[in-house]
């Protein structure tokens, strides 16, 4: 799967790109010959057969050389400062949107049609209508009024730390949960909203069951009936959820990192793709086919620790 | 089917009892009358205004909303009134496209998958999984390039193609289990040759699952289609959809909300209105089924 969308990343962008126009238009105008040097040079240039183009991409790839990008500048190093700028964001991210949202989704289902359910439902329901962006944005302007009304920084909106910090390790900590706030409850929102609904759809499949009521009818209490019994059963499906959803998220922090201005891998993509810049474009697609893949086994493996009938085979 | 003591008036069509099913639920029926309202607002709409959405009012920049500009101008002089609704059009257009395309192609693949099995299955299955891994967001956004400057009927067959396999997967399996059934046995035996089975028997009796996936489809297709028209990757100026509306309204969002506010109103007000009528379609049809069983 990785090789495919790595093929697809590379063949395709270097079909789409013209990355000459980073060239053209100067003044006074760049020389043909040096052009073509400095498209040779980045391995880009579109007058080489792409056949050939994509073996030596290959081969550079499986030695663990990406290339350089478009500013000349190895996309290895680019790689290694911005991927933890972004997996920070996405671990924390989905892991408190697919925590908070099977919480809230197992309380909605135990109080069905009480208020709190209710109120869920309609926020979920709004919150999986709403693009990231949009949730984004809201939030940064909200964030930013509140700033003014209190009269300090208290929610940063721009970078992941400031620039000018001095301080210690545990003000440093402090800045960077400033910036981390925003831009993680953004694309929280959206997943405990998905995996709420979700959630509690298959835990109201599962109260109804039979089993539930055998457990009641030894003597356990309610609550330990409905977690040692019913979650085990109904957060199954959500394993699997996890894995698609991962790949969502690839798809929702382009956007939250352009708006929160972080420096990662899908501010990156979206530069790289205004640039015509082919090698980056391309590294960030091996980048989230890596990622989903890596969170469909991380997904098998979770619904084998839940499920006996899944370890046996 | 009906027994000789009912009346006739009791006795019910199908469509007839879907129709009554849906109207009693309250969420879905709101949701259409929204979505019905915004078609109006987007396609009538436009008459009532007093400009044009790519007339610009050089004397009025940025102002707040007024009688004149309904909802405000935005920097050089547009008739944020008038973009908006353009917007909506745009991205309503866009997804019923993409849902009737995606669900047709789900329904063949889906359907001749589930009917031959064996290789074609395989193979149909294979692409499908292919593709569902594939970060088909990015895939789009690095062909934008290439259709810059074409029509825009080019992403929407992009979005189309990246669309149909949940929905193909979720028709193999239900024609998989009509193909057992006595009728297509029947046809089979009796020579007709498969396509006209595939389009004649099976495709009609989930014709259910094909209403609804295709509603809810508009709904996922308007949110990336506004996604990639966010980030410049769709809908390319000087047309707009209100994805980039509302990129561009963003900039100065805090001091000149009316610029990206009533695309953002318009936008999440569809999307929730489609999901509405999609859950209230299915609750409709099949009131047996759990939402959950989907994907």
């Amino acid at each position: 799967m990785v090789i495919i969308a790595s093929t697809l990343g590379y063949v395709l962008s270097s079909l789409a790109f013209n990355p000459r126009s980073n060239y053209e238009g100067g003044n006074p105008p760049i020389p043909e010959s040096t052009i073509i040097a400095k498209l040779n040079h980045l391995g880009v240039n579109p007058d080489v057969p792409i056949v050939k183009r994509y073996a030596t991409w290959v081969g550079n790839v499986v030695t663990g050389d990406f290339g350089l990008t478009i500013g000349e500048k190895s996309v290895n190093e680019e790689f290694s400062r911005r991927i933890w700028v972004s997996l920070r964001l996405l671990i924390l991210g989905s892991v408190l949107g697919s925590v908070l949202g099977v919480a809230l989704g197992v309380f909605s289902a135990v109080r069905q049609y009480g208020i709190g359910d209710r109120a869920s439902s309609v926020a979920s329901f709004v919150f999986l209508s709403m693009p990231v962006f949009l949730t984004a944005i809201l939030l940064k302007y909200g964030a930013i009024s509140f700033n003014q009304k209190i009269g300090t920084t208290f929610f940063y909106t721009i970078g992941e730390s400031s620039a000018d910090f001095s301080g210690g390790s545990m003000e440093l900590f402090v800045n960077r949960l400033q910036h981390l706030m925003l831009p993680t409850l953004s694309i929280t929102l959206g997943g405990i909203a998905f995996y709420s609904r979700y959630q509690r759809n298959a835990m109201l499949d599962v109260l109804g069951s039979d089993f539930i009521r055998t457990a009641k009818a030894k003597g356990l209490t309610n609550r330990q009936s409905l977690f040692r019994h019913g979650l085990r059963v109904a957060i199954l499906p959500m394993a699997t959820f996890f894995a698609y959803s991962f790949g969502l998220l690839v798809t929702g922090a382009p956007f939250t990192e352009s708006i929160f201005a972080w420096n990662g891998m899908g501010q990156w993509f979206i530069t790289a793709v205004q640039s015509n810049d082919i090698n980056s474009v391309s590294a960030v697609i091996v980048f989230s086919a890596v990622l989903v893949l890596l969170s469909g086994l991380l997904a098998d493996i979770v619904v084998a620790a839940l499920d006996p009938r899944v370890r046996l085979r | 089917m009906s027994a000789s003591s009912e009346t006739v008036e009791k006795r019910l069509t199908r469509m007839a009892l879907v129709r009554k099913r849906f109207a009693r639920n309250k969420l879905a029926v709101a949701g259409l009358v929204i979505l019905v309202a915004m078609f109006v607002l987007a396609f009538v709409g436009p008459f009532f205004g007093k400009h044009s959405w790519d007339s610009l009012d050089f004397f009025n920049l940025l102002q707040p909303p007024s009688r004149e500009h309904f909802f405000g101008t935005s920097q050089i002089g547009g008739d944020v009134y008038a973009l908006t609704l353009r917007g909506l059009q745009k991205s309503l257009i866009i997804g019923i496209l993409v849902a009737i395309f995606s669900t047709g192609l789900a329904a063949i693949a889906g359907g001749f998958a589930g009917f031959y099995g064996g290789k074609v299955d395989r193979s149909v299955m294979w692409i499908i999984d292919a593709l569902l891994v594939l970060p088909s967001f990015l895939i789009i956004a690095v062909m934008s390039p290439w259709f810059r400057g074409r029509t825009w009927l080019i992403f929407v067959v992009l979005l189309a193609a990246f669309g149909w396999m949940i929905t193909a997967r979720i028709i193999r399996s239900a024609t998989m289990s009509l193909r057992e059934r006595d009728f297509v046995r029947a046809a089979i035996y009796m020579g007709i040759p498969a396509r006209k089975i595939v389009f004649r028997h099976l495709l009609p009796n989930v014709a259910s699952i094909l209403i609804i996936d295709a509603t809810l489809n508009v709904g996922g297709t308007i949110l990336s289609e506004t996604g990639l028209s966010y980030l410049g990757f769709g809908v390319q100026p000087p047309d707009v959809s209100l994805g980039s509306l509302i990129a561009e309204g963003t900039a100065s969002a805090l001091t000149y909300p009316w610029l990206f506010m009533f695309a953002g109103a318009a936008l999440v007000l569809t999307v929730l209105a489609v999901s509405f009528v999609g859950d209230g379609l299915r609750d409709a049809f099949d009131p047996g089924s759990a939402m959950g069983k989907k994907l």
